[in-house]
């Protein structure tokens, strides 16, 4: 028997595995239910792929195509980054793509910050602390 | 009268629909209701020894279908309750013995003596599924909260569908309140979201159950049990009444927990 206090509050919010099961049910039963195996996903996945891949270069590493579901209808959630964003015969955006490229070496941050700390100029910790510029 | 024939299925093995089917009836007959309990598992018969009635099956329902014994002679009466009967399961055959269609016709001969006929479905989505559910007015699906149970349920919903016999009501057995406040079980509003089908009951887990099966007494007989009482409130419901869910089984929000418990925490 629970007592007044535990019947009043309910179910606390803490979420332990019983969340885990709903989740893990939520999607194998969306599988289930249209019959798709992860072989068939896969299948399906890769077709799709070869018709984009057609018009566009993908970058196949991040390509994310997966069932969901939202409140109570089944998708299709395909997420397809491309390689190039920007139009290659564009040449004025591919310029700026170039200097931004070229900035963002010069601004990029040495991998191993804490061992070069000793080596920073004074110009550079100007850089890293804008609040002193005000 | 004209008898409606509720399956009580579930998929998966072992879930409680034995004691589902028992306990219903049980209660249903309690409640005024003349009732009959098929047992539709050939090959692993059950329903009469949680029922303790093993001792008295002379006919079982292959004989009836086969001619050797007549349907009336087949009955078993209970001991406690002059309206309730038992039709066995014959044990030494396999559901192949039997068709849907000779389900139908049995139910048929059945419906106008009885108020409620009640199915008890192997377990599994073969042969004996489609003859526990063929002459189904109603199904109710058994589950617990637990991943497997509740992915079979999945399963046998989207069967009772293709039938046309869905979508059926949810009986949620051995849920442990305590686990589902701690958030390490699925709550009852987890399990319907999940399956999408209307929730007919609540059952918690109750030690009591196993006693209750050792000595052939079912628990809704026990009126100090909780899972006696919401097997009784099933019953009720079956019935056609609105019976509030008990303080244990709710899902609810907290004023709504609050109503019931000054109101006298539901029942």
């Amino acid at each position: 028997m629970s007592s007044f206090w535990e019947r009043l509050l309910g179910r606390s919010n803490l979420r332990g595995t019983g969340q885990q099961a709903k989740d893990r049910l939520q999607f194998v039963l969306l599988h289930d239910r249209l019959n798709m195996s992860p072989e068939r996903m896969e299948a399906m996945k890769q077709e799709i792929l070869a018709v984009i891949s057609k018009y566009v270069s993908v970058d196949e590493q991040k390509v994310d195509i997966a069932l969901q579901r939202r409140d109570s209808a089944s998708l299709l959630i395909a997420e397809v980054p491309f390689l190039t964003t920007i139009h290659k015969d564009d040449d004025e955006v591919d310029e700026n793509r170039e200097q931004q490229q070229a900035e963002d070496e010069v601004e990029a941050p040495p991998p191993t910050k804490k061992s070069r700390r000793k080596k920073a100029s004074p110009a550079e910790d100007a850089n890293e602390m804008p609040e002193d510029d005000a | 009268m004209t008898g409606k024939v509720v399956t009580i299925t579930s998929g998966k093995g072992g879930v409680g629909k034995t004691t589902t089917t028992a306990n219903l009836g049980v209660a249903l007959a309690r409640l005024g209701q003349k009732v009959v309990l098929i047992d539709a598992d050939i090959g692993l018969r059950n329903l009469d020894i949680v029922l303790g009635l093993e001792n008295r099956i002379v006919y079982d329902l292959v004989d009836v279908v086969e001619g050797r014994a007549k349907l009336r002679t087949a009955l078993i009466k209970h001991k406690s309750f002059p309206d309730l009967y038992l039709l066995p399961a014959a044990q030494t055959r396999d559901k192949t013995a039997v068709s849907p269609q000779d389900m139908i016709q049995l139910c048929n001969q059945l419906r106008p003596e009885f108020d409620f006929i009640l199915i008890d479905c192997p377990a599994g989505i073969e042969r004996g599924f489609r003859n526990a559910v063929a002459p189904a007015d109603e199904v109710l699906i058994v589950t617990n909260p637990e991943v497997s149970a509740v992915r079979d349920a999945d399963r046998i919903i989207g069967l009772l569908e293709a039938e046309r016999k869905g979508p059926g009501r949810l009986v949620l057995n051995r849920i442990k309140p305590d686990m589902v406040r701690k958030g390490e079980m699925l709550a009852p509003d987890d399990v319907t979201d999940i399956l999408g089908i209307k929730i007919l009951g609540i059952v918690p887990e109750d030690e009591n159950v196993v006693p209750s099966s050792n000595s052939g007494i079912p628990i809704t007989l026990n009126d100090n049990s909780r899972a006696g009482k919401a097997f009784h409130n099933i019953a009720r419901r079956l019935m056609g009444e609105r019976v509030p869910f008990m303080s244990l089984e709710e899902s609810g929000g907290f004023f709504k927990r609050l109503g019931r418990i000054f109101s006298g925490g539901g029942g």
